[in-house]
């Protein structure tokens, strides 16, 4: 908490210096911060590194061994599982990089305008979020998927929508904390209304329990995207993502285990890396992250 | 006390109902219905209208919710339109199949969590620590299909010690399930562990700084005695909510530890539901589903309220 009091009294330029330097400051949280950026930068430059087409077929190279030519080998089709694996995140990322941050902002602010709220209307609310909350996501995600299809205005507006109600309940429960105190009573003592207190008073004591909710989020969502991949209700082929990739060489991993376990590295680093940075967040920004189960 | 009891169960009822609604308008929106499906898609006209009529499926939604819930309340889940049978007995053996699976992870899972949270909490940095918590970090971040297919990698392909896929059909006896379910339960004792440990050692680490346990060893009670005596018994409490939470999540989680293991449960039969628009069955997978989520919460509340004396006496206090 004593680190956390320190950055607020600093611009916000400062503070966000301050938390990336404390983030910085632990090994796990290092490590985290790089795993990312590194991804980040990977899905930006991958297209013009990569040494072969991610669609080039060679079928005399049929699941082959590595190879000077391929380094990781080739999957069923004679593709390149290097050039595959290096590129199988861009989908992902730009998928949950859009919709982590609409669901944040719509959780946040419905739950934030709640909490403030309350009463008959807060109640029904939050009935209606638990009932969400006790359906399995897989089944939520496949009905709309389902109905309208796997494409990527399908995928982002329903994973931000859904991934968006459990936050409803973190803000709401962080206004709760903050609604009680002085200065919120004092604004309204002032005569403000009820958005200039969400938007002056609420939102920049909540922000914190946001942006590490919107951290943990942004790692669900990678799980749930890479599990409709796997389980062929995401990307749809031939474009490289590592949950298509894992499905498509789970049959041959017996002569062929590089078409696995590439693809989940690649997978399995970038959700680590967000992770540990969140873990490092909550740590530099105060918040203790431990007790979250999932949901 | 029983006032809350009787409120709080009252919200969980609320809930299921809710629940049963979203569910119902889910199932409506998805293209097709059961008459689509049963006739295979291509039939139009005469024939759907006729199937239409005798399923009762012309007449207005809050009509057939009304009935659907009301058969729901007594047990009939409704007639699967493909073989004519009873949706409740297709759904029994993949239910037990599930369930299998659950408490095999259950068993194995809450006391290893148990174990290696309260170990790792007072051995806190030390190695055994360090390693425990970024197994857990890696084990419960990384989807439940790497992690199994990883598992089967290593233990079907290449030690050939299980084997990595399910081949017994739905119905069997349990035992025949064995050894195939071991891997499965593997996967899904790993998450769960992981979830749970986190919680258990921030939980007891906390504890440890409390006042009343300074005070004790200040007091020269022996350590181990006022880790068992004083910490353990605090310490534990709001583990119930998340073993609760985690339960409830595996019987979500199972749906892609299924598929990936051929594994005849009630998760893959909802993904095969969903895909072939099976919509009675799609609708009685997730009301169970979402019936047992809320049934163990309102259980974990319950246990928690009955154990921890000061949320018993909260009402008196005035909160």
């Amino acid at each position: 908490m004593t680190v956390a009091s320190t950055y607020r009294r600093a611009g916000p330029v400062q503070r966000f210096w301050g938390v990336i330097k404390d983030i910085c400051s632990r090994p796990s949280g290092t490590i985290g911060l790089a795993l990312v950026f590194a991804h980040i930068a990977l899905a930006l430059i991958g297209p013009f590194i990569v040494p072969y087409e991610y669609t080039a077929m060679n079928a005399a190279q049929m699941l082959s061994q590595p190879s000077a030519a391929h380094w990781l080998g080739a999957d069923h089709l004679g593709r390149d599982t290097l050039t595959r694996t290096l590129l199988g995140g861009r989908e992902a990322i730009l998928v949950t990089g859009i919709a982590t941050p609409l669901a944040v902002l719509w959780g946040g602010l419905v739950g934030v305008f709640f909490g403030l709220v309350g009463g008959r209307v807060d109640d029904v609310l939050m009935r209606i979020v638990d009932a969400f909350l006790s359906l399995p996501w897989i089944l939520k995600m496949l009905v709309l998927i389902v109905t309208f299809g796997t494409g990527i205005e399908v995928l982002i507006p329903t994973l931000a929508f859904f991934y968006g109600i459990p936050v409803i309940r973190i803000a709401r429960a962080a206004t709760h904390d903050v609604v009680a105190r002085d200065f919120v009573q004092a604004a309204r003592a002032r005569g403000h209304g009820r958005f200039t207190i969400i938007w002056q008073e609420l939102l920049p004591n909540v922000r914190d329990a946001l942006l590490v909710e919107g951290a943990m989020r942004w790692s669900w969502m990678l799980l749930a995207f890479s599990s409709l991949s796997f389980l062929g209700f995401g990307v749809s082929p031939p474009t490289p993502d590592w949950g298509l990739m894992i499905a498509d060489a789970r049959g041959f991993m017996s002569f062929s285990p590089w078409g696995v376990i590439a693809p989940m590295i690649g997978l399995s680093s970038l959700i680590i890396g967000i992770n540990l940075s969140a873990d490092a967040l909550a740590k530099a920004l105060g918040i203790d992250r431990a007790q979250k189960a999932p949901v | 006390m029983l006032s809350m009891l009787m409120r709080r169960s009252a919200l969980g009822l609320i809930t299921v109902w809710l629940v049963s609604i979203i569910i119902f308008i889910g199932v409506e929106i998805l293209p097709g219905d059961a008459c689509t499906a049963f006739l295979e898609r291509e039939a139009q006209g005469l024939l759907l209208e006729n199937c239409r009529r005798d399923l009762g499926l012309d007449r207005p939604a809050w009509m057939r919710y009304g009935e659907w819930a009301a058969n729901a309340l007594s047990g009939n889940l409704g007639v699967s339109p493909d073989g004519q049978r009873q949706i409740s007995e297709l759904v029994g053996y993949r239910l037990r199949n599930t369930l299998l699976l659950a408490s095999g992870a259950i068993l194995c899972g809450i006391p290893l969590a148990l174990f290696l949270g309260i170990v790792a909490a007072l051995w806190r940095d030390r190695p055994f620590d360090i390693i425990v918590s970024t197994t857990a970090i890696a084990a419960m971040t990384i989807p439940e299909f790497v992690s199994a297919t990883l598992l089967i990698l290593i233990f079907s392909v290449w030690l050939g010690w299980v084997p990595g896929i399910v081949l017994t059909s739905s119905n069997a006896p349990l035992a025949e399930f064995f050894p195939e379910v071991l891997l499965p339960i593997a996967v899904l004792t790993l998450v769960m562990t992981a979830h749970i440990l986190r919680t258990v050692r921030s939980s007891v680490i906390e504890t440890l700084a409390s006042d009343y346990a300074q005070m004790a060893i200040l007091k020269g009670v022996p350590y181990w005695q006022m880790v068992i005596r004083h910490v353990l018994p605090n310490a534990l409490l709001p583990t119930i909510n998340v073993v609760a939470l985690t339960i409830a999540w595996l019987l979500g989680g199972v749906v892609v530890i299924e598929t990936v293991f051929n594994y005849p449960g009630l998760g893959r039969m909802m993904i095969d539901s969903i895909s072939d628009r099976d919509l009675p069955v799609t609708q009685a997978i997730a009301l169970i589903i979402a019936s047992v989520y809320v049934g163990v919460n309102l259980l974990a509340d319950l246990l928690t309220m009955v154990a921890n004396p000061r949320l018993r006496t909260a009402h008196l206090r005035g909160k």
